[in-house]
């Protein structure tokens, strides 16, 4: 019977303690953030697909067609094709084909470059009905950044 | 001029304007406080603070189909959701909302209101049993057996208001309130009933928020056992309805409340009278409701039995005697 | 419930719990044999989300696998990541330096408070309360903040490499954790024991329900909060110890009663230590590299290896067997949730549906950890 007493007041007390604190809540801000109103801060080491660096005068890809990053990747994501240079020695790429359907942003590819040709890009608004929207041509991408640089 | 058709008609639109404002509106007012507790904004994007998302939700309920599984049983399965908006806005006939306005002045309006609070059990039970779904049968024999152990804590509540006023009609309850907030029942000093007054009006706060199946006594709907209990057969506006219908079951059960335990229709101070308290009682009410489904995890079935046949019931019993007592010694 | 219940096992019906059901958080599905409301026979179905991936780490490097390691327990991935790189560490020999071992530990242990918030939010959300699953999310937000800045993810993390770590921690993360540790420790006593704790509603729905017995724990192998809500002491922390774990002072939160009360009680007390374990890893942190010397391409000796570690929900082994090559020639898990929801089918029998659903709650599963 002592704790059929006790229940009831504890209980009443816990219960009226829980809804002070919601009624507190409710008066103190909003920490939400409307997102498509408010952008949130991206971080430095943001992960989006990868895009290729072109270099800084010619805007040629820095790649050299060593094939790391295809070595590299866990899902086999990344196919890429390079011809023999005219001009001198080593390779200059043709064809850089990311799947971005199989990838899982580990950053292998990135990391396993040894000739500052990948980085992470900042997109992250990928929507699409087709799924052949996400197998990227990387060349063609840079292409098109060169020109909007221009 | 009582039994004039006009005045019939007007309280007919009257009132069914006012219930379908409210069940409509009392969605957006639940999403809204929700966010507010939650620190959130809530919707935002239909109209000036989300204002038109009801409209926006009824449009998109509307042009559902209404889906009829296999198997159920099909007349009773759309029945159902009806059941549920009928009694709560025929209960609307009954409550005085000022002086003057009020559809009917019963002389049993008390009565009346409870029996047909008890109708909207029946709709959840129905709709359960015809859906076919083994969660909807449990959750409308959870609803039954709830319901059941709430009436009886209440009615006994009832009952001192009543021995205090002398009268079952709500117009007549709540005019022995009328003249500052010493007057009203749950505040009644004279007579000693501050003893017991306010033990009633916890007694009655807690049934209604069962009665009307919210949480945490929201056993019939519990979504994390029940999916959705006994509404998770349905699309369309018959979940529409059942949603409605749970709205202006708190609108009914806050009308309630404030005319047997808070005057009614008078104002706190002794001064102008009128409807407007009895809204902002009603709201506040409301408010309380909200309130409460956002800050506590829902109970148990049997804890919920327990409170009502442990603690409700001999309390109420209880409350009813030393009532009856200090009215038969002053 | 503990009130003798005689079941009959003429009239009974079939309910089935999931795939798709509110309360398991993922894809299990338990078939439960029903007399009304009471259980009288629970079986887990498992393998809706089986993406075998034991088997992929034979298809590839064993850096190649470290990516899939996060995609398991995705609420405590830089766990699941620790115990890969200490167990191929330990069959290639890698030599990990100082700082790199502290920075896993502050960056699991983050994890770990993080993972135990969500546990709690999910759980209030399995009882029907939503408003604390956003106070939880709230600070789960400000840890995965703090995680995304050094990791570069928010969620499955790939962070951890044969050797050290992806990244070195800076000023402002550490000065980000002490501030975050601080607002933990200032919103727990109140938003979650005054709101939820000791709130007798919550009391009356998990305490005395869902007992486990010590002998049970043992015979299932149940681990971690489970274990340690029976009354067995046991943390991979504490016991086996790893990493830099022997060099700080921590407790091992352990309750004797057995019942989901208890193991609440164990996770909101984890929460506490590893925010002293977090708080001494930041005042201890040496100087250094973050990437100690590493083959590029590992070929281990052939031979059996076994790490394990103490994820939030239980001890988790990896069994490496190599044969030489750069591949890993056999991979198997001990996952934690297997064996704790193995538990699930001989505990819930003769409850009640909602108790049973408290009770699953309370032992926090994580499905794709389950099937791997």
């Amino acid at each position: 019977m002592s704790g059929y007493w006790s229940d009831i007041v504890t209980g009443g007390k816990s219960l009226v303690t829980g809804l002070a604190i919601t009624a507190r809540e409710f008066f103190r801000p909003v920490v939400t953030e409307q997102y498509p109103w408010e952008v949130p801060t991206m971080t430095p080491l943001f992960r989006g697909h990868t895009e290729l660096i072109g270099n800084e005068e010619t805007g040629e890809p820095n790649c050299v067609v060593c094939g790391m990053c295809q070595r590299a990747c866990p899902s086999g994501c990344i196919s890429l094709d390079g011809k023999k240079n005219e001009s001198g020695k080593g390779k200059v790429l043709t064809r850089y084909i990311l799947d971005f359907t199989k990838c899982s942003l580990c950053g292998s590819c990135v990391e396993s470059c040894n000739f500052n040709a990948l980085r992470f890009s900042r997109e992250y608004n990928l929507a699409s009905f087709d799924k052949n929207d996400f197998i990227m041509d990387l060349m063609h991408r840079l292409e098109e950044q060169n020109r909007c640089k221009r | 001029m009582e039994t004039s058709i006009w005045r019939a008609l007007l309280y007919l639109v009257g009132l069914l304007a006012f219930a379908g404002v409210n069940a409509a509106w009392l969605g957006w007012c639940e999403r809204k406080g929700a966010a507010r507790i939650q620190r959130r904004i809530g919707p935002c994007e239909a109209g000036f603070a989300g204002l038109l998302q009801p409209i926006a939700d009824g449009i998109k309920l509307m042009s559902k189909q209404l889906l009829v599984p296999q198997g159920v049983d099909g007349i009773i399965f759309r029945v159902a959701p009806i059941l549920m908006m009928i009694p709560a806005i025929t209960s609307m006939v009954a409550i005085p909302f000022s002086e003057n306005i009020g559809a009917r002045n019963l002389e049993l309006s008390v009565l009346l209101l409870f029996a047909l609070a008890s109708l909207g059990m029946i709709a959840i039970l129905l709709g359960g049993w015809a859906s076919g779904n083994k969660y909807a049968i449990i959750s409308a024999a959870r609803s039954v057996s709830q319901n059941l152990a709430y009436e009886i804590p209440m009615l006994l509540t009832v009952i001192t208001v009543v021995l205090m006023s002398g009268s079952l009609n709500l117009h007549d309850i709540a005019i022995s309130q009328q003249g500052g907030f010493w007057h009203w029942n749950i505040f009644r000093v004279e007579n000693g009933h501050f003893l017991t007054m306010w033990i009633s009006f916890i007694i009655f706060f807690i049934c209604s928020v069962a009665e009307t199946n919210r949480a945490p006594f929201d056993m019939a709907e519990a979504e994390s056992e029940l999916v959705a209990g006994f509404m998770t057969e349905y699309g369309s506006m018959g979940f529409g309805l059942f949603m409605m219908g749970e709205y202006l079951n708190i609108v009914v059960g806050a009308c309630l409340t404030a005319t047997l335990f808070l005057g009614g229709w008078d104002c706190p101070f002794g001064l102008t009278p009128g409807i407007w308290w009895f809204l902002l009682k009603i709201y506040v009410l409301i408010f309380t409701f909200i309130w409460i489904r956002w800050t506590y995890p829902r109970t148990q079935i049997y804890r919920l039995l327990n409170l009502s046949w442990k603690i409700l019931i001999p309390f109420s019993l209880a409350n009813l005697m030393v009532t009856a007592a200090l009215i038969k010694v002053f | 419930m503990n009130v003798p219940v005689h079941l009959r096992h003429d009239e009974t019906f079939v309910l089935n719990l999931g795939p798709q059901h509110p309360a398991t958080h993922g894809v299990l599905r338990v078939k439960l044999t029903m007399d009304g409301e009471y259980i009288v026979k629970a079986e887990p179905v498992l393998g809706y989300i089986h993406r075998m991936h034991e088997k992929l780490a034979e298809g590839g490097t064993f850096a190649q696998f470290m990516p899939n390691t996060a995609r398991m327990d995705y609420l405590h991935a830089l766990a699941f990541n620790h115990g890969w790189a200490l167990v191929v560490e330990k069959a290639a020999g890698i030599e990990v330096p100082e700082r790199a071992e502290y920075i896993r530990v502050i960056t699991v242990e983050l994890n770990r408070i993080a993972s135990h918030l969500l546990w709690w939010a999910a759980f209030l959300l399995d009882l029907g309360g939503f408003t604390p699953l956003l106070y939880a999310f709230d600070d789960r937000e400000q840890i995965i903040d703090l995680l995304e800045r050094i990791t570069g993810s928010r969620l499955t993390y790939c962070y951890m490499r044969f050797g050290g770590v992806y990244n070195d921690i800076d000023e402002e993360f550490i000065a980000g954790t002490r501030a975050c540790i601080k607002r933990i420790r200032g919103r727990l006593p109140r938003l979650y024991h005054d709101l939820v704790t000791h709130n007798i509603i919550l009391i009356k729905r998990i305490k005395d329900i869902g007992f486990i017995t010590a002998e049970q724990c043992r015979r299932y192998g149940a681990t971690g909060p489970v274990a340690r809500g029976s009354g067995i002491s046991y943390d991979i922390r504490k016991n086996e110890p790893y990493s830099v774990y022997p060099e700080f002072d921590f407790d091992v939160p352990v309750f004797d009663e057995g019942d989901s009360m208890a193991r609440y009680m164990v996770r909101m007390h984890e929460i506490e230590q590893s925010m002293r374990i977090i708080e001494q890893a930041l005042d201890k942190l040496p100087d250094g590299p973050v990437m100690g010397k590493a083959p590029k391409v590992l070929k281990p000796e052939a031979g059996y290896y076994y790490s394990a570690v103490e994820t939030a929900r239980g001890s988790l082994g990896y069994r490496l067997v190599c044969n030489g090559d750069k591949n890993p020639y056999k991979l198997k898990l001990r996952s934690p949730t297997f064996s704790n929801l193995s538990l699930f089918g001989e505990v819930a029998e003769g409850m009640l549906l909602a108790d049973a659903l408290a009770f699953m709650g309370s032992l926090d599963l994580v499905i794709p950890e389950i099937d791997r």
